[in-house]
């Protein structure tokens, strides 16, 4: 890796079954059940465990104020460190960049990192529509604030309607192959996905992100570990995180600075010039499915203007395309929020491992994981190989 | 361990901020801390804050908060849910990886919009604990009981440590609560709120914040006389049930002491000051017996969060004061303490000494 500190290995990986309402669990149940799962991918006991990192989104989801408290117990973490992230959506992501630090600082050798949200115990629209003092809520949720920053990006680029139904369809497609995902509709037909109402213009249901339950986890090592591993390990190439204000004179809401900078770093750490070329699958944090071509552009997989044209020709499908994106079926398709950006860090990870199952894309060598959260402000990414950097 | 220093630090802390908002507060905090070392945020290699959704009543309130920085540019920066101490922890872990030399840490809470002791029952178990609504001051005192019950200490005895935190406060701009005689009896004297707990038992709760600076190495040696450096820092934490714990004793401190003491090279008995984040003079009684600070130890010189409590920010505030009683020389080494969580659950114990 292009940066100083220890190599880093993810040994393990844990999800849970995504659904709306995981009623048969507690949250501590929720978040025992990923952690164990990614203890015995790692070959792994609690024993192993030097320090947990924790992340999730707004505590209002659950009604549950600084969950790491109640969730020690049920982490293993009694006697350890445990560290409790929140940077808006990308969460996930970052969480998982904090545990990578704690290694690549060599403070621990072994931590567990897991992101999780359980919106059904609350109401997700509720908890992010909290009346101010002096202030006036536009109630718009997620989708009414980035509707027009959608309608933007379609006037620019000039990209047909259709292109958000494309991508809404493939990620529906892919969730097939994931038996974890939330959305499964093998019935689902191109034209259905058309059909379907439009939320906030040009947002149709379709093409929107499902509400979840569901924790993610990983088991990360430092180089002993992961040379240690029996099993085929991810190697984490390069790192980054960038966060941006919400309003200033100027900011390119499409595609913003923070994420194309972010983006820079991730990729010249991980000592890739050409990420079309080099980067072999990408799990990006595509909430609404028009972000698949915005971020195609952002990253730099895409000319600006030009990111639909891949979504058109099948570039990013996993049959056939060259750059296939979010095989898991993606936040479209599961969406437990302060896990949706360690899942796309996770299923990076499986990839490269060749660990993923029926969404697998044969020799991935190189995969990408990325997560955004605010107002589209927060970013974190990272690189991981099937061999060490 | 690469040497990480605390070259500035601000703090502000009132009994209630009516007419500021938290990023009113931090834009002033942030460039106090800032400008003390002649820096600008393009200096600084990453930036990392702890704040709660909970008091501010909004979901990603730490967004707006991000505008006191001025992340335009965009900055590389990181948030926890928790105390600001523990954002300070994260930035000494990236500032050990070498790729930066110089981090931002900011913490802030506004609590007095609501009705702290309530809203705090909502960190208790969801299932069994929290549908009953035990109040903050409530469980503090079942842990004061058997405190005095277990025969450690007296009602006399939690007093005398109301009177030292209230007579060290005196000349702290930032306390809540400070006089220079009030007397064991005079505390006695008056009700009490949670029983056996009477008010100047429990941390004055404040609004308020702090931003510190801290430096790697040569580059702390340039932006100021006196780096403070952190030669010990580590976090632990207990089970959460209250009924699974001994609630005398606080495990988490005793092991995140010892940790730290390997790392610094020297332990709480050979420190010149602590400062301790106690919700109660029985939690302060509990902290100083379970990090073993020695008798000549003079703890809370600030006060301590007993004289002022901003949730949130109280333990970074700790790091700060202690800090600055180092860089000044009123003392050579410095324990500085961070808790969260009902009863003393979960406990960081910071390890700070001069040149």
């Amino acid at each position: 890796m292009g940066s100083l500190g220890e190599h880093i290995a993810v040994l393990g990986v844990g999800q849970t079954k995504y659904q709306s309402t995981r009623g048969d669990v507690s949250i501590a149940g929720l978040v025992r059940e990923a952690a164990l799962r990614a203890l015995e991918d790692a070959s792994c006991t609690w024993a192993d465990i030097d320090a947990v990192v924790i992340g999730k989104a707004p505590d209002f989801f659950e009604g549950l104020m600084m969950p790491e408290l109640f969730l020690a117990d049920a982490l293993g973490c009694v006697g350890k460190p445990i560290l409790r992230v929140h940077t808006a959506g990308s969460v996930g992501g970052s969480t998982a960049l904090v545990a990578t630090s704690l290694i690549q600082g060599r403070i621990h050798q072994r931590v567990l990192t897991l992101g999780f949200e359980k919106q059904s115990e609350s109401n997700a629209t509720w908890a992010l529509s909290l009346p101010q003092p002096f202030s006036v809520s536009i109630n718009a949720g997620a989708g009414g604030y980035f509707s027009p920053i959608i309608r933007r990006y379609m006037a620019r680029s000039g990209a047909p309607e259709l292109i958000g139904c494309m991508v809404a369809y493939k990620d529906r497609q892919n969730a097939l192959l994931n038996p974890y995902a939330h959305i499964h509709q093998p019935d689902l037909t191109f034209d259905q996905v058309v059909e379907a109402p439009m939320l906030w213009d040009p947002i149709r249901f379709s093409e929107t992100c499902p509400s979840s339950d569901g924790a993610c986890a990983m088991v990360l090592g430092d180089e002993a570990a992961g040379d240690a591993a029996d099993g085929p390990v991810a190697w984490v190439h390069g790192t980054a995180m960038r966060s941006e204000a919400n309003n200033f004179p100027g900011r390119d809401e499409v595609s913003p600075q923070a994420s194309r900078d972010c983006a820079a770093e991730v990729f010249a750490k991980a000592g890739i010039v050409n990420p079309r070329s080099e980067i072999d699958v990408a799990e990006m944090y595509v909430p609404f499915s028009w972000y698949e071509p915005m971020w195609l552009e952002s990253l730099g997989f895409a000319e600006k203007d030009k990111g639909w044209q891949m979504v058109e020709d099948g570039s990013t499908e996993i049959d056939g395309g060259d750059l296939p994106v979010n095989c898991s079926g993606g936040v479209l398709s599961s969406n437990p929020i302060g896990a949706s950006g360690m899942i796309r860090f996770a299923e990076a990870a499986l990839q490269v491992r060749g660990m993923a199952g029926e969404h697998q894309v044969d020799g991935a060598q190189k995969a990408f994981g990325h997560a955004y959260g605010g107002g589209a402000q927060y970013f974190a990414m990272w690189v991981v190989g099937a061999s060490k950097p | 361990m690469r040497e990480i220093a605390v070259v500035s630090s601000a703090i502000h802390q009132v009994e209630a901020l009516t007419f500021k908002t938290d990023v009113q507060l931090m834009v002033s905090l942030i460039n106090e801390a800032r400008d003390a070392v002649d820096l600008v945020q393009a200096d600084v290699g990453f930036t990392c804050s702890g704040s709660s959704d909970f008091l501010a009543g909004q979901g990603f309130s730490f967004v707006q908060t991000l505008d006191a920085v001025g992340a335009s540019p965009p900055i590389n920066e990181s948030h926890v849910e928790m105390d600001g101490a523990f954002a300070l922890y994260e930035a000494w872990v990236k500032l050990q990886i070498g790729e930066i030399d110089i981090a931002l840490v900011y913490s802030y809470g506004k609590s007095s919009p609501g009705s702290r002791r309530d809203v705090l029952a909502v960190q208790l178990d969801p299932y069994t604990v929290a549908p009953l609504w035990p109040d903050a001051h409530a469980v503090a005192a079942l842990q004061a009981r058997l405190l005095i019950e277990s025969g450690a200490v007296t009602a006399e005895e939690l007093a005398a440590i109301a009177v030292r935190s209230q007579r060290n406060a005196v000349g702290n701009p930032n306390a809540l609560r400070a006089s220079a005689d009030v007397t064991v009896a005079d505390v006695l004297a008056t009700a009490v709120v949670a029983d056996p707990l009477r008010a100047a038992d429990l941390a004055a709760e404040a609004d308020g914040g702090c931003a510190m600076v801290l430096a790697a190495g040569d580059r702390a040696r340039e932006l100021c006389d006196r780096p403070v450096w952190i030669r010990g820092i580590d976090h632990r934490i207990d089970a959460h049930g209250l009924g699974v714990r001994d609630l005398v004793t606080a495990p988490s401190a005793t092991l995140a002491t010892i940790h730290a003491a390997d790392r610094a090279g020297f332990g709480a008995d050979s420190v010149d000051i602590a400062e301790l984040h106690a919700a109660s003079t029985a939690q302060a009684h509990i902290l100083t017996v379970g990090i073993g600070l020695g008798h000549d130890v003079r703890i809370d010189p600030s006060g301590g969060s007993l004289a002022g409590d901003t949730l949130m920010a109280a333990g970074l505030m700790r790091m700060a004061e202690a800090a600055r009683q180092v860089a000044s020389g009123d003392a050579d080494r410095a324990l500085a303490h961070a808790s969260s969580g009902p009863c003393l659950q979960q406990n960081l114990v910071c390890l700070l000494e001069g040149d």
